[in-house]
């Protein structure tokens, strides 16, 4: 069952990447760094640089957290769609296989400041 | 000529045949699937809709009786209340966010139940239903306009409430109680009778009603408390109204259960995140609290929702399907929620607050296995933050439930340390939610909810990413309605009125 209807119903998806001007939504977030109540919402250029995405808003947008200095980008562990994954830098957003409304996540197993309390 | 004399009253059960079985009749040059075309196609089927219970028997004429006598005590009250300051009151300015939330989040949800009970009571066949369903419309609609005319004495005074209109639409907040609503008025009849009928009036009402008005109570606001009373008397009758419905479905035949208990899952799921919002207004902005969310929920939720859903297992009802991560998210939603609303707070149309040394003691004794583990080492860090002059702002905004539309702030069921991430894939599109609930709720009806208008995407969909120019839209005055209570308009005004009422200075 798709829906309830009286008649054939076909939706139009709100959010297709055809609205975004030309950019696109790309979804980061940090494991186990919940002072960012969510993940981030980024609004990009799918032409944009692996490296600008992180070196750019995402290295900004994680200083608040007191281990968001000490991050070594080249040794993060990321995942994309929740599997492990191995972005190249050099490359765009396009050629890294990073698509409209795709979720990337990093890990960083030794900086744990804010985690669990004692 | 004799006029034959009539008997001058008619008694109360047949004043009831009169005035409400007899309003029906058989169609004469329709058929009845004419006239009733949405009846059936939600797979329900009814056999007599003579079987249609009203339990409260209730007439036209009476009831006018009865909401003319309750308005005229309303007023008196309201009018008292802006005679004399009522708002200066109120135990602390931060218990106008509780209301501003009220206002922005449930107040419309009454008006859009009143448009949806309009609709489902031309839609329904039965005589019974109808009269009933339209004594529910009128119902909400005087419990939109009582609460906008009582909080409408707030905005003359305070920031916040002027475009709570628009902040229910466009607010990312508030998009939850919207989207709750829409997705029932783009429902069924049958359909929509479970979500509000039952799971918002009969499920979830207590969970809604009972901390805003013991609230109020507890916090000096007698404007809210006596619209809280005038409401009351019909909302026994909605949840009443509710509970016959779903009797009536599962009566009538057997194959209706199937596709009642897939409404209830959802709409219990549905109703569990509206809720997310009540439990942060309980566990954080009320400056003198009634209970906390937990023990709210120990009360209405799993005693009174469990005794509720054992009496119903003899139809062969089972409790929703989301129950158990329910109760596993309400030692956490409140906290999440509330790290929310104050890192995006300049984009709330209502103040947020770094939890005091007080609060957080409250906090970690009502929540002990939850507050000190989880949350308080984040909020003793964005207290450090604000102390070095660094207000925690998150300009990342946040990824959204495609379904409940909140942002994804939940974790795991069982690692709070793991944000939840969900997703699929629809006809090509990435959709990501919040929980397993949501998530299920969408794939049972992808077309509808692909639809969806999310704020956040919508930000840059729309308007490029401009906040200024959402600031606008929204109606949000930057400085003004939004950020930390601390140093906030509110605050400054409050204090200063509230001093000259109290003291010489």
């Amino acid at each position: 069952m798709t829906v309830a209807a009286t008649k054939e119903y076909v939706g139009v998806a709100r959010d297709r990447v055809g609205n975004f001007n030309g950019k696109q939504l790309v979804y980061a977030s940090w494991d186990h760094h919940l002072l960012f109540a969510a993940p981030f919402l980024l609004y990009a250029a799918p032409q944009m640089s692996f490296r600008e995405l992180v070196e750019g808003p995402l290295t900004a947008l994680v200083q608040p957290d007191p281990d968001g200095a000490a991050i070594d980008w080249t040794q993060v562990e990321w995942l994309k769609s929740n599997q492990p994954w191995t972005p190249d830098f050099e490359r765009s957003l396009a050629d890294n296989g990073i698509g409209h409304k795709d979720q990337i996540r990093f890990r960083t197993p030794n900086l744990t400041t804010l985690a669990v309390a004692a | 000529m004799d006029m034959k004399a009539t008997k001058k009253k008619l008694g109360l059960k047949e004043k009831y045949r009169v005035m409400t079985r007899d309003l029906g009749w058989e169609p004469g040059y329709h058929t009845k699937e004419e006239i009733f075309p949405y009846a059936t196609y939600e797979g329900i089927k009814v056999h007599d809709w003579d079987k249609w219970e009203d339990p409260f028997r209730l007439t036209m004429d009476a009831y006018w009786k009865y909401q003319a006598e309750k308005e005229r005590k309303f007023y008196a009250i309201i009018d008292a209340h802006a005679q004399n300051n009522g708002h200066l009151n109120i135990t602390d300015g931060r218990y106008l966010s509780a209301l501003k939330v009220f206002l922005q989040a449930i107040s419309p949800g009454e008006y859009a139940a009143h448009k949806g009970f309009s609709r489902v009571g031309r839609e329904f066949p039965g005589v019974g239903t109808q009269v009933a369903c339209q004594m529910q419309a009128i119902d909400e609609i005087r419990h939109a306009q009582t609460q906008i005319h009582a909080l409408s004495n707030y905005n003359k005074y305070y920031n916040g409430f002027h475009a709570f209109a628009d902040a229910r639409d466009r607010m990312w907040y508030n998009t939850v109680a919207r989207s709750f609503f829409d997705d029932a008025m783009s429902a069924g009849p049958f359909e929509f009778m479970i979500a509000i009928g039952f799971s918002f009036e009969y499920v979830l009402t207590n969970l809604l009603f009972v901390p805003f008005m013991s609230g109020a109570a507890y916090n000096g606001d007698m404007a809210t408390v006596t619209f809280g009373f005038s409401a009351q008397s019909d909302e026994a009758r909605h949840m009443t109204l509710g509970l016959e419905c779903i009797k009536f479905m599962l009566e009538q035949d057997p194959d209706n259960l199937p596709i009642v208990q897939g409404w209830l899952d959802k709409w219990f799921w549905r109703g569990f995140r509206v809720l997310g919002l009540v439990s942060t207004m309980m566990d954080y902005m009320l400056p003198k609290r009634v209970m906390s969310w937990r023990e709210a929920w120990e009360i209405y939720g799993v005693e009174n929702g469990g005794a509720l859903f054992k009496d119903l297992a003899r139809y062969g009802i089972r409790p929703p399907k989301g129950w158990d991560d329910a109760e596993k998210a309400t030692d956490h939603m409140s906290h999440q929620i509330m790290l929310g609303l104050y890192q995006w707070s300049f984009g709330t149309s209502l103040h947020s607050w770094i939890p005091s040394d007080e609060d957080m003691a409250w906090l970690s004794a009502k929540y002990p296995t939850t507050f000190d583990k989880y949350y308080r080492p984040r909020w003793e860090h964005i207290r450090k933050l604000a102390a070095e002059g660094k207000q925690f702002k998150n300009f990342g905004l946040a990824k959204l439930c495609q379904t409940c539309q909140l942002p994804i702030v939940f974790t795991e069921p069982d690692d709070p340390t793991m944000a939840c991430h969900r997703e699929t894939t629809y006809k090509g599109e990435k959709y990501h939610f919040c929980s397993d609930g949501c998530q299920h709720v969408f794939e049972n009806e992808p077309e509808k909810y692909i639809q969806a208008w999310l704020p956040m995407p919508a930000l840059f969909a729309e308007l490029e990413g401009d906040i200024g120019k959402w600031m606008d839209w929204v109606s949000l005055r930057d400085g003004q309605d939004n950020g930390d209570y601390v140093g906030s308009v509110d605050q400054r005004n409050f204090e200063q009125w509230r001093g000259l009422a109290t003291s010489n200075s």
